[in-house]
C-alpha cells in the first residue's frame, strides 16, 4: 500500500473496495455531481433561451414578420393547433377522415418514433457495413486495390442524389428511406474507419507483433478496440448526419415521418409547422446525442476527459 | 566468416550481430543510412548499455534485434537462430508506455499469453508472478490510466518478464520519467535482470544511466550510426555511482560522445544553410 501510495494510485474513491452500495449511493446524492448537473443544464437553458430572446425581440420590434418568421412563442405555442398535421398516420388511405385514427398528440409521437426508428436502423447498418468494410480494406490488400478507388469516387455523392435511385430499387415506405440514411454514410464513415485503423498507435502493434501474435489476432485484439474510441466520435458526428438525410428520404412518401410533415408545411406555406418540426427535430437529436456521450464515457472508460486541457487556458 | 550464408550460427550467445545495416526508404530520393556495419556480440546474462547521440540508430538496432525490422545489410543471430521475424524470446520494451488502455493490469501482463489461448487461472496466476517481482501486485485490477508512469513502466516490465524472454530490448524505456523516479527504477532493472538472468539491451542517451547500469557501454556514432567503441564497465554492483572510478568513467563516455554531438550538430546546421 506504501508502494501505492508512493506512485500515485488515486485515493480512495477509485479503489475497488469504494463501489460498495453505500458509497455508490453517496456518490448519486454527492451534492457536485448534482451541482454540476444542475449548472450545466443551467448553460443549456440559457444557450437556447438567449437564441429565443433574440429571435422574439426581433419580432417584438417588427423586425421578424410573424407569418414568415414566427417567434418561439408562436409556434410552440400553437402545439395543439401544429399537431393535428401530424395525424398523417392513415392520411393516405381512400375513407379516412382527418380526425379519425390517433389524437393529435399520439400522431406526433409516432411521427417522431418512426422517423427516429429510420435514422437508428440506418446508422446501425451503416457503422457495422462501414466498420466491416473499413477492416476487409485494411486486412486485405486486395480488397484495398478493388474496392477503395470506388469508395472514395463515391463518397462525395450527395444523398440527394440517391433518393431517385432509392426510389426506382425500394419503391416507396420505410426500405428506401433506411437505405437513403445508409447510402449518405456508408462511404464516409468507411475512409473513417480507414483513417483511424492507420491512425493506431505502432507500439501497440509492436507490442503485440514482439508476443507473437497473428495478423487476425493484431486487427481482433490490438486495432478494433484501439479505433473504438475514434469510431464512436464518428458515429456521434454521423448520427447528426442521419437526421439531415433522413428529413429528404421522407419527403417523398415513407407514409408518415418529418420530413413528410416538413414537406406538406413547405406546400401548404405554413412557417410555423417548420419551425415546429425544426425545434422537434434539433431536440431529439440533442437528447440522442447526450445519451451517445453518456454511452461513450461508460464504454471509453479509459479516455480522460478532452476538453479539460483547454479549459485551463 | 562462411557461416554468414547459413540460418545458423556456431556461437551460443543471446544476441550476434554481424555487419547490419539499415537504410530507410532504400532505393528512394529520401533514402538515408541509420546503421553502418554494426558487429555486435552480447553474452547471455549480459546487460549491455547502447549510448548516443539522439537519431544515432540506436533504437534502430534495437528494432532489427527485435525482428520487427528486416535489415538491409549484414545478418542477425540469437542463440543460434537467425533473426527473421519478432519472437517471444525478445520482448521489446518502448519509451513511451505502450500498455492497453482497454485492459487491466493483470490482462495486460498476460496478453501474450492469451494469444496462445492459455486459461484465465494460469494466465492470472503467471501475471501475479510477474507483477510480484516488479513490486506491483496490488496493482493487479487497476487499469493503466491509473498509474503514474514509473508504474507503467514496470507493468511494461512485468510484461515481457511474463514471456520469459531471453533478451530484453529496452528503448529508453525511463526516459519520460523524472530523475529520483529514474534512478529507483534503474535499481529495480537491476534486480530484475539479477532474477530473470535474461540478457538486456538498453538504449539511451543517459551517461548516468550507462555508468549505472551496464557491463558494457557501446558508444555509436552519429549517422550513420556506427559503433565507435566499446566500454566495458567492470565495477562491483551495487555499484557506488559517486566514486572516483565512476565519475572517471563519465567524463571517458562524455568525451566521446561530445565528438559525436559536435558533428551531429555541424552537419544539421550545414542542413540549415542548405535548406
Amino acid at each position: 500500500m506504501a508502494l501505492a501510495e508512493a506512485g500515485g494510485i488515486k485515493p480512495a474513491g477509485a479503489s475497488a473496495s469504494g463501489w460498495s452500495f453505500p458509497v455508490m449511493m453517496g456518490r448519486l446524492v454527492d451534492r457536485s455531481v448534482v451541482w454540476r448537473a444542475l449548472e450545466k443544464l443551467f448553460w443549456t437553458c440559457l444557450s437556447v433561451g438567449m437564441f429565443a430572446g433574440i429571435w422574439e425581440l426581433f419580432w417584438w420590434f417588427g423586425w421578424a414578420d410573424a407569418k414568415l418568421l414566427p417567434p418561439p412563442h408562436v409556434f410552440v405555442g400553437s402545439v395543439v393547433d401544429q399537431a393535428k398535421f401530424f395525424n398523417t398516420a392513415t392520411r393516405w388511405s381512400i375513407g379516412t377522415a382527418m380526425n379519425s385514427g390517433p389524437t393529435p398528440f399520439e400522431a406526433v409521437l409516432i411521427t417522431l418514433g418512426a422517423t427516429t426508428g429510420r435514422v437508428f436502423s440506418g446508422l446501425l447498418i451503416a457503422s457495422v457495413l462501414a466498420i466491416g468494410m473499413g477492416v476487409l480494406i485494411r486486412y486485405f490488400l486486395l480488397m484495398d486495390r478493388m474496392v477503395l478507388p470506388t469508395i472514395t469516387l463515391l463518397s462525395p455523392v450527395s444523398p440527394i442524389a440517391w433518393l431517385p435511385v432509392a426510389i426506382f430499387l425500394f419503391g416507396i415506405g420505410n426500405a428506401p428511406a433506411i437505405f437513403m440514411v445508409v447510402i449518405a454514410l456508408f462511404f464516409h464513415m468507411v475512409l473513417a474507419t480507414i483513417n483511424q485503423i492507420d491512425n493506431v498507435s505502432p507500439n501497440f502493434i509492436n507490442v503485440a507483433r514482439t508476443m507473437g501474435a497473428t495478423k487476425r489476432q493484431i486487427y481482433g485484439r490490438v486495432i478494433v478496440p484501439a479505433i473504438l474510441p475514434g469510431m464512436l466520435a464518428v458515429l456521434r458526428l454521423n448520427l447528426f448526419g442521419a437526421w439531415m438525410v433522413v428529413l429528404i428520404a421522407e419527403s417523398t412518401g415513407v407514409g408518415y415521418g418529418m420530413g413528410q410533415v416538413i414537406m406538406l408545411a413547405r406546400n401548404t406555406f405554413n412557417p410555423s409547422l417548420v419551425f415546429f418540426c425544426i425545434f422537434l427535430i434539433g431536440l431529439l437529436g440533442f437528447v440522442f446525442d447526450w445519451l451517445l456521450r453518456q454511452a461513450q464515457r461508460r464504454i471509453l472508460y479509459w479516455l480522460p476527459d478532452a476538453t479539460e486541457k483547454l479549459r485551463v487556458l | 566468416m562462411c557461416s554468414e550464408t547459413t540460418s545458423t550460427y556456431s556461437s551460443k550467445d543471446a544476441v550476434i550481430c554481424r555487419g547490419v545495416g539499415k537504410t530507410w526508404a532504400a532505393g528512394t530520393k529520401r533514402a538515408h543510412e541509420a546503421l553502418r556495419d554494426i558487429d555486435l556480440d552480447v553474452k547471455p546474462g549480459e546487460f549491455v548499455v547502447l549510448l548516443g547521440p539522439s537519431g544515432c540508430g540506436k533504437s534502430t538496432l534495437l528494432y532489427l534485434i527485435a525482428g520487427l525490422e528486416d535489415a538491409t545489410g549484414g545478418q542477425i543471430w540469437s542463440f543460434r537462430d537467425r533473426v527473421e521475424a519478432p519472437s517471444p524470446d525478445r520482448s521489446l520494451i518502448f519509451q513511451e508506455t505502450s500498455l492497453f488502455p482497454w485492459l487491466t493490469v493483470w490482462q495486460n501482463v498476460s496478453f501474450g499469453l492469451s494469444l496462445r489461448g492459455a486459461p484465465e487461472s494460469e494466465r492470472r496466476a503467471i501475471a501475479a508472478e510477474a507483477l510480484q517481482r516488479v513490486g506491483l501486485s496490488a496493482a493487479m485490477d487497476k487499469r493503466p490510466d491509473e498509474l503514474s508512469g514509473g508504474m507503467r513502466q514496470r507493468v511494461a516490465v512485468a510484461r515481457a518478464l511474463a514471456m520469459r524472454p531471453k533478451v530484453l530490448l529496452m528503448d529508453e524505456p525511463f526516459a519520460a520519467l523524472d530523475v529520483q523516479t529514474r534512478a529507483r527504477m534503474q535499481d529495480f532493472l537491476l534486480d530484475v535482470w539479477r532474477d530473470s538472468g535474461a540478457s538486456i539491451l538498453f538504449v539511451t542517451h543517459h551517461i548516468d544511466e550507462a555508468v549505472a547500469l551496464a557491463d558494457r557501454v557501446v558508444v555509436f556514432t552519429s549517422r550513420p550510426g556506427r559503433i565507435k567503441t566499446i566500454v566495458p564497465i567492470d565495477m562491483a554492483r551495487p555499484r557506488n555511482l559517486f566514486s572516483p572510478e565512476a565519475e572517471a568513467l563519465r567524463i571517458q563516455l562524455t568525451e566521446l560522445l561530445r565528438d559525436e554531438v559536435d558533428r551531429a550538430f555541424a552537419e544539421q546546421e550545414a542542413f540549415g544553410a542548405t535548406a
